[in-house]
């Protein structure tokens, strides 16, 4: 057994606690804010630039059984999708569907 | 004009039509694809991990952060040390904290009961950030909650399935699709981030976003996410303030 401790304690203490505990620190900073003040701007735009961050992060870092699939393939699939999203009418499911059928193709012909 | 305009206005009455009609934005948004491919390839990884069905789904309805999920599997796989594996997990989650703070003043009412909140937000992960932010304002005020309720309430239900099918499914799984289920955050992060930003502020954060997370992640850089989310976002703002103050906005 790894982590130290039993699996379900850790879920909990390694897991659940560490994560949730922005949702609520986020409650206590957001419950006093007027929706259209500048702060809540500011906060949009830290929120918008994290969640690119962690496409970026995942694209350049990835877990697991992405990193086996060179880099350039990777950058390849997303700017992909990207484009079919933008040519297929702003369509959020031509884009992943674009993205992923760029990336299993690549992925293909590249071990094949 | 509000930033947060309706772009689709709703008649709905009560808390319950709110809730449904949360399902049902759950069950059409590219979401629900989205988290069905993300957790049955979580749920596979899991049983590759070997721990079982109840601890994978568990840690789905728990943490709702996908990302957060996949750093506590491998640590636990790798033997990571106890405060290692908590830290990275924290800093993984580190985006919850602004989008409940922008979201939050959007759908609260004064009156609405602390526990209840704390219940609503355990259910937003991007996936209902992107969602409700575009579709809250267009249903009234009172009702906000609970459709973000059903939203939510909606796509865990989803992933948590997806986690127990994919955990059985495994074996049967082709090699390609555990790098496609990874895969699929970034691209539908992405995508659903673009299709909400329509004002200069969201554009140019998400572009700045992309850039300095890169650089950083590509060098490795510790702390990389907090960084890019702080530099970024401001920089955003500042550039959003300046152009309005120049009223070409």
């Amino acid at each position: 057994m790894t982590f130290g401790m039993e699996p379900y304690l850790a879920l909990i203490l390694l897991g659940f606690l560490p994560s949730e505990v922005w949702r609520w620190v986020g409650l206590a900073i957001g419950r006093g804010l007027d929706e259209n003040s500048e702060m809540v701007l500011w906060v949009r735009g830290v929120a918008t630039a994290l969640i690119a961050g962690v496409v970026a992060r995942i694209v350049m870092l990835p877990p697991g059984a992405l990193a086996t699939i060179p880099l350039e393939i990777r950058i390849g699939a997303l700017a992909f999708g990207f484009l079919a999203f933008l040519l297929v009418r702003r369509s959020a499911f031509a884009g992943v569907i674009g993205g992923e059928a760029a990336l299993i193709g690549a992925a293909w012909l590249y071990a094949g | 004009m509000s930033v947060f305009a309706p772009s689709q206005p709703s008649d709905i009455a009560s808390g319950t039509a709110a809730f449904i009609y949360g399902l049902r934005v759950a069950a059409t948004s590219v979401f629900a694809l989205v988290i069905t491919v993300t957790y049955l390839g979580f749920g596979a990884l899991a049983h590759d991990y070997g721990l079982s069905v109840g601890w994978a789904m568990l840690s789905t309805v728990l943490l709702w952060a996908g990302p957060a999920q996949v750093i506590l599997l491998t640590a636990y796989g790798a033997g990571t040390a106890m405060i290692e594996t908590a830290v990275a997990v924290g800093l993984s989650s580190v985006r919850l904290l602004p989008m409940v703070v922008s979201l939050l003043p959007v759908i609260r009412e004064d009156k609405t009961r602390l526990w209840k909140l704390l219940v609503t937000v355990h259910f937003w992960a991007v996936a209902v950030w992107v969602e409700a932010t575009r579709l809250a304002p267009g249903v009234p005020r009172e009702h906000r909650v609970s459709f973000c309720n059903g939203l939510g309430m909606g796509l865990v239900a989803a992933g948590t399935i997806a986690t127990g099918v994919g955990y059985y499914v495994q074996s049967a799984l082709p090699v390609l699709f555990g790098a496609a289920a990874m895969f699929v955050t970034p691209l539908s992060f992405l995508i659903s981030t673009a299709r909400n930003a329509r004002i200069l502020l969201e554009r140019s954060a998400l572009l700045l976003g992309l850039l300095i997370g890169g650089v950083l992640a590509y060098n490795q850089v510790e702390y990389d996410l907090l960084w890019t989310g702080i530099v970024g976002g401001t920089i955003a703002y500042l550039l959003h303030r300046f152009m309005r103050r120049r009223e070409v906005v």
